[in-house]
């Protein structure tokens, strides 16, 4: 993991779209007024005759998007999470995961790690009101290479996909040839530890995997498990975690309610019963601070979760 | 083919009026009043109007069609049945279980259905997706799209509104079906729409006031919005809830009401009678 040279995956996401556009002629980009921020300026700037920025009419975009795949394009749309899957959220369902037409719902600044700009803005209810969509895949990608794997990878995927991403700079994970064997809907198991499995998602891998070489001097073997596809799940990967491991931990920026964490439960509870313990916001709201500041008031940062182990 | 003859489509417009009672009838469920009240625009924009052929419903270059004002579906149904996209007879499962005529057009189930529709407010913003779509594609096609005048209150037309006079969608013919009539009463009364004409015009539209029921004012009307440039066109189309079927002109009541057996005979007859005259 190297965490000298940080990458938001807001910034992954906008490079991607740039080199993504550039293979495929199909590739429409839609913001919000949002895209210094979303990073579909680098898209917009090198392709404007296939940007549409809509104004502050997230409903509207959502539209517009569904109406532009029934020609055959592939929207890509951007705003935040909590505008995308929060206020637009019945136009993603009736007028896309329905119909089950083609467009990529590419959400930045989800979770308290958005900072500063406070709950208003903090979505944190978008995995749980994106995974209960019938035809939709979920995914939250965890650093740089992850996600710039995810923008191309969801292009080949004929139907609507809720691509969660993050203001916060993270650690590069992996690098690109790692990615040569990532598959949407596969987990990625880091680690072979026996004590517990941190299965955790976005943000929270690069803190597992803190946490996992904190405790490995202490004595303690975890393995950390990333799970960038929330649906559909990896139910033979979190199966077999549960069998081989003594504890199952989930860690995630989102509520505990229909998050990753209910995800696991839900397969475990029907598979093979077992404990749970789910790190994420506890039903509450978020608050402003600074991402870092925010993620060890929440408990969800390394710390947190090697006091799991205390 | 293309109709032409005034008579021969107000035949057709009261055939497809008659498949609007049918199928409310048998489902014992559905929207009659705004149903009756677009027959005369529906009926126009298949036989006369759009760049359509019932043999190719996926043809990508075909005119597309928008129900935004999804409610309405016993009428683009009954439409599309009457121009041959599938089996006539398919209209008695209308809402049934097991049937692909769902509640509200599901574009993934009817052949002919180009955009799914129900949720009121939503069609409109397909339909600036589907014309700016065209105009990258310089496929060509015209977008029609029908918003009922109580659907107008919801914020994203308006949002929609913006986004087709900014891109210049002169390919985007909206139609108002303005029938003065939602669920709880007078459009002006429940949601405070007024100068509907005035608000679209503030909008950048080429807006174009009509009799939404004299096929003659119809046929000219979509000609006019053709040679617009520049703008996207609403036609404001000045129509009865209710059209056709005496006992339910212009109740509100009628909205998403079935007829029972007395009711259903008497404007079957009544339209029999129509049919008769044409």
């Amino acid at each position: 993991m190297d965490c000298e040279n940080k990458v938001a995956t807001r910034e992954s996401y906008g490079k991607a779209l740039e080199k993504l556009g550039e293979n495929n002629e199909n590739i429409v980009v839609l913001d919000a007024d949002l895209s210094t921020a979303t990073k579909t300026e680098i898209f917009a700037k090198r392709f404007p005759d296939r940007f549409i920025n809509v104004g502050i009419a997230e409903q509207n975009m959502m539209g517009i998007a569904a109406g532009l795949s029934t020609f055959g394009k592939i929207p890509y749309v951007s705003t935040f999470a909590v505008f995308a899957a929060g206020r637009a959220y019945e136009q993603i369902r009736n007028s896309i995961a329905y119909p089950k037409l083609n467009v990529k719902i590419c959400a930045t600044h989800a979770g308290i790690t958005v900072g500063e700009d406070g709950a208003t803005h903090q979505m944190l209810e978008d995995i749980g009101l994106m995974r209960g969509l019938p035809n939709m895949t979920v995914m939250s990608t965890s650093d740089d290479a992850q996600t710039r794997w995810a923008v191309e990878e969801i292009s080949k995927i004929n139907g609507p996909v809720y691509l969660r991403l993050c203001r916060m700079k993270t650690p590069k994970i992996y690098n690109e040839k790692e990615t040569e064997k990532f598959e949407i809907g596969k987990g990625i198991q880091i680690g072979k530890g026996t004590d517990a499995s941190i299965i955790a998602t976005g943000v929270t891998v690069a803190e597992s995997l803190k946490a996992k070489e904190i405790l490995k001097e202490q004595g303690i073997n975890v393995r950390v498990i990333d799970i960038h596809t929330i649906k559909p799940i990896d139910k033979d990967l979190i199966i077999k975690c549960a069998k081989e491991t003594k504890r199952i931990i989930t860690v995630e920026d989102h509520n505990i309610i229909g998050g990753l964490g209910t995800a696991v439960s839900d397969v475990l509870s029907e598979e093979y019963p077992v404990k749970v313990e789910k790190m994420g916001l506890p039903d509450v709201f978020g608050r402003s601070g600074k991402a870092e500041e925010l993620m060890r008031y929440f408990k969800i940062d390394s710390t947190a979760i090697v006091n799991k182990f205390i | 083919m293309k109709v032409t003859n005034i008579e021969a489509l107000e035949k057709i417009a009261t055939e497809v009026r008659i498949g609007i009672i049918e199928e409310v009838y048998n489902a014992k469920s559905g929207h009659p009043g705004g149903s009756l009240s677009i027959a005369d625009i529906l009926t126009v924009l298949y036989f006369n109007q759009m760049n359509i052929d019932e043999k190719k419903p996926n043809d990508p270059n075909r005119d597309r069609l928008v129900l935004s004002k999804g409610h309405a579906s016993p009428a683009l149904y009954s439409v599309l049945a009457r121009k041959g996209y599938f089996d006539k007879e398919l209209l008695q499962t209308f809402r049934k279980i097991g049937s692909n005529l769902q509640g509200h057009p599901d574009m993934n189930k009817v052949p002919g259905v180009d955009m799914t529709t129900g949720s009121l407010g939503q069609g409109l913003s397909a339909s600036v997706g589907m014309a700016i779509a065209s105009k990258m594609n310089k496929a060509g096609c015209k977008i029609y799209c029908i918003l009922g005048d109580g659907e107008i209150e919801e914020g994203q037309i308006w949002e929609a509104c913006m986004a087709a006079s900014k891109n210049n969608l002169d390919n985007l013919c909206v139609i108002l079906d303005n029938n003065n009539l939602q669920i709880d009463g007078e459009v002006e009364k429940v949601g405070g729409l007024n100068n509907i004409t005035e608000k679209f015009l503030s909008f950048g539209f080429n807006v174009l006031n009509i009799n939404g029921h004299d096929i003659n004012s119809i046929i000219d009307v979509f000609t006019t919005a053709k040679q617009t440039k520049g703008k996207p066109t609403i036609i404001i189309a000045k129509t009865i809830k209710g059209k056709g079927v005496s006992f339910m002109e212009n109740k509100a009541d009628w909205h998403g009401k079935a007829p029972n057996e007395e009711e259903y005979n008497l404007a079957i007859e009544e339209l029999n009678k129509s049919l008769l005259k044409e």
